[in-house]
C-alpha cells in the first residue's frame, strides 16, 4: 500500500547523518506545521502529548478506506482479504519496530491505557493475589498507577514506589532493595512523561529476572524517540501507543512474550477471539487474538505501520541525534530567560523539557506563549504524585518532536520573555 | 498581546502579589474546597454567615495560576458584608462577564463592584481559562449552600 502513498522524506546522507538530517524536508511531510494560531505560525512543542501526523500516515488511512476497506479475519470475499493483509501487514511492522521475536506476541489495543489494564485485569487474575508486591516508580503516568489501585481495592494487592533523586533519576539500588519474595511484577516507565528521565530499564529488568520477577516496560515516551528493542532488553511486557510515534489515535500496543501472553485468560469477550462457541462452552484463540475481542481499530494499524515506516525510514538514530541537539538547545535557552527553572535534570534525557517560573503559574505561561503561536503542555501531566514529589504542583511542558527546529526554540524563549515581562 | 494586556490588567497582578483575605478566619462557619483537575488549582473559601444570611466574613486560600489567584482575592473583597442571596446574583452576573461580550447584569447589582469585576472580563477571550476565573465563586457557592467539596470537572 505505501508504494502510492510516497517514500518519507530520506535523511540526506553526508559524512554525519546526525547533521544531515533534513528537518526541512521533514516538515514538508506534515501539513499542519503550515497552520497558523493567532495569525503567527504554529510552533508545536507538544508532541510528548500527541504527535502530529505526516501526509504518509493520513493518506495510508485515506487509501486504506478507498481501495481496501472490509472487514478483517471474516470474509471469503477479495475485499476482506485484501484488508486483513494490510491489517496484519500493520501487525508485522509493528513486531519488526520492536523486534519481537513474532507478530503473534503484539495485542493490539484502544491506547496504551486500555494495555495497561488488560494487563492489571488479565495478569492479575491469574497471579496476583492478597498481600502480592508491584513496584511501580515515582516517575509514572497516571495509567501505570491508577489500574493498580483498582487492584488493590479488588484483590488486596500492595503497591510499592520505587524513589527518584531531585534531579528525577531513578535510583536503582532503592529499587532494588524493594525486590521481596510477595513482589510478583515489576511495571515502570521507559521514559518519564513529565520529566523526559530515561530509566535504565534494562538495569531494572536483569534485577527483577534474577528474582524471577516478570517486568511491564511503559515505553510510551520512549518509542517516538529511540530504537526499542524487547528481546534485547529482555522485557516480558512493552506497551507503546500509536498516535505519539505520529500514527493515528485510537491504537496502542501491547507486547508479551508468547508464553506469558497465553497463559492469561481473555480481556474481553466476543467475536474474533474464540475458537470455538457453544452455549456450554466457548475456548479461545491463542494470543493475540484472545485479547481482540470485536471488530479491531483495521485502519488505525495501518496507519500505524505507515508511521512506522516513516519513522524508521528516517532512521531512529538520526531523529534521536537531532531531538538531542535541540534539547541541549532548549535547556540553554530556556535557563537564560529570567526566572525560569529546569525541573528534571537527570543524567539521561529523552527530548522532554520541563521548567517553571518564578512569578507565573504554568498555567499563565501557556496562555501567554500560546498566543505567539506555541503549544506546550501545562499542568501536572497526569503525574500528580511525581509533581508532589517535586514540591511544584505543575510545570510548563516543551516535548520535542522530529519536526521541530532551533526556531522553534526560538519562538518559544522569545515568548517566555514576554511572560517574564509582564509578570515581572 | 492586546488580548494578553487585557487578561492580565495591572490590576489583577497586583492581587496576585497582595492577595486581600488570604487567611483562615478562626470563627468562619460555611468552609469548601475546589478543585480544577485539569490544571491541579485548588482553593479553599472560608465564610462567616451570621443568622440573617449576611457574610460578615470571607477569606481564601489556595495554590494556582494568576487569574484564579487574582478572581478569589477580589471576590473575598466584594463579598464581606454582602447577604447570601446578592453573593449568588453576583456570581450570576460575574460568570455572564467571563463568558459573553454582551452580559446579563442582574437587578441590584452596583456600579462600582461592576467596575473592579470587570477587571477579570478579559477571560472570555481565552474560553480554556474560564474555569480558573470562576472556580472561587463555584466553591464559595458551595460553601453557601453547605457542600464541602466541589470539582469544576
Amino acid at each position: 500500500m505505501n508504494d502510492a502513498t510516497g517514500s518519507a522524506a530520506k535523511i540526506v546522507r553526508g559524512d554525519n547523518s546526525a547533521q544531515a538530517f533534513d528537518v526541512a524536508r521533514v516538515r514538508a511531510d506534515f501539513p499542519i506545521l503550515s497552520q497558523t494560531v493567532y495569525g503567527r505560525p504554529l510552533v508545536y512543542l507538544d508532541s510528548a502529548a500527541s504527535a502530529q501526523k505526516p501526509r504518509q500516515v493520513i493518506e495510508a488511512m485515506t487509501q486504506s478506506y478507498e481501495t481496501c476497506y472490509a472487514n478483517v479475519h471474516r470474509g471469503v470475499h477479495r475485499m476482506s482479504q485484501l484488508a486483513t493483509d494490510a491489517f496484519e501487514g500493520g501487525r508485522e511492522k509493528v513486531a519488526k519496530f520492536m523486534n519481537a521475536g513474532s507478530a503473534d506476541e503484539i495485542v493490539f489495543t484502544r491506547n496504551a491505557t486500555e494495555a495497561f489494564n488488560l494487563i492489571a485485569s488479565c495478569f492479575g487474575q491469574v497471579h496476583l493475589g492478597t498481600g502480592d508486591e508491584i513496584v511501580i516508580s515515582t516517575l509514572e503516568h497516571h495509567a501505570n498507577i491508577v489500574p493498580w489501585q483498582l487492584l488493590r481495592e479488588r484483590l488486596g494487592v500492595v503497591i510499592r514506589v520505587v524513589p527518584i533523586d531531585d534531579q528525577g533519576n531513578f535510583l536503582l539500588d532503592e529499587y532494588e532493595a524493594l525486590l521481596g519474595p510477595r513482589t510478583k511484577l515489576v511495571a515502570v516507565t521507559h521514559v518519564s512523561n513529565a520529566l523526559g528521565t530515561v530509566v535504565p530499564v534494562k538495569r531494572v529488568i536483569d534485577l527483577a529476572h534474577a528474582r524471577n520477577i516478570p517486568v511491564l516496560i511503559d515505553g510510551c515516551q520512549a518509542a517516538p524517540h529511540m530504537a526499542i528493542d524487547v528481546r534485547a532488553l529482555n522485557a516480558d511486557f512493552y506497551i507503546f501507543t500509536g498516535h505519539k510515534v505520529y500514527g493515528p489515535t485510537g491504537i496502542g500496543v501491547l507486547y508479551g512474550k508468547r508464553d506469558l501472553l497465553n497463559a492469561l485468560p481473555p480481556y474481553q469477550g466476543g467475536g474474533e477471539m474464540i475458537a470455538s462457541v457453544t452455549f456450554e462452552k466457548t475456548t479461545f484463540k491463542e494470543a493475540p487474538h484472545r485479547f481482540e475481542a470485536g471488530t479491531p481499530p483495521i485502519v488505525e494499524v495501518i496507519g500505524l505501520g505507515a508511521a512506522i515506516d516513516y519513522v524508521t525510514g528516517l532512521e531512529q538514530d538520526a531523529i534521536a541525534a537531532h531531538e538531542a541537539g535541540l534539547r541541549s538547545y532548549a535547556e540553554e535557552r530556556l535557563s537564560g530567560v529570567r526566572g525560569v527553572r529546569l525541573i528534571g535534570t537527570a543524567k539521561e534525557k529523552a527530548s522532554i523539557v520541563s521548567f517553571v517560573m518564578d512569578n507565573a503559574h504554568p498555567h499563565d505561561i501557556g496562555t501567554i506563549v500560546d498566543r505567539a503561536g506555541v503549544a506546550v503542555r501545562t499542568g501536572h501531566h497526569c503525574a500528580q504524585p511525581l509533581m508532589e514529589r517535586l514540591d511544584v504542583t505543575a510545570t510548563a511542558r516543551a516535548s520535542i518532536g522530529l519536526y521541530n527546529t532551533r526556531a522553534d526554540i526560538d519562538t518559544l524563549a522569545e515568548a517566555l520573555e514576554s511572560v517574564s515581562e509582564i509578570f515581572g | 498581546m492586546d488580548d494578553l494586556r487585557e487578561l492580565y490588567q495591572e490590576v489583577i497582578l497586583e492581587h496576585v502579589k497582595n492577595p486581600r483575605n488570604k487567611r483562615t478566619p478562626a470563627d468562619a462557619n460555611r468552609h469548601a474546597q475546589g478543585h480544577n483537575p485539569i490544571c491541579g488549582d485548588a482553593v479553599t473559601i472560608h465564610l462567616k454567615v451570621n443568622g440573617q444570611g449576611v457574610i460578615e466574613d470571607v477569606a481564601f486560600d489556595g495554590k494556582g495560576c494568576a487569574i484564579s489567584l487574582a478572581s478569589a482575592s477580589l471576590m473575598t473583597e466584594e463579598l464581606m458584608g454582602k447577604t447570601e442571596v446578592q453573593a449568588k446574583t453576583l456570581f450570576q452576573t460575574f460568570q455572564e462577564m467571563c463568558t459573553k461580550d454582551d452580559p446579563e447584569i442582574a437587578q441590584g447589582v452596583d456600579d462600582d463592584t461592576l467596575d473592579r469585576l470587570r477587571v477579570l472580563s478579559g477571560v472570555r477571550l481565552f474560553p480554556m481559562r474560564v474555569k480558573c476565573a470562576t472556580l472561587a465563586w463555584h466553591t464559595m457557592s458551595a460553601a453557601v449552600a453547605g457542600k464541602n467539596q466541589i470539582s469544576t470537572e
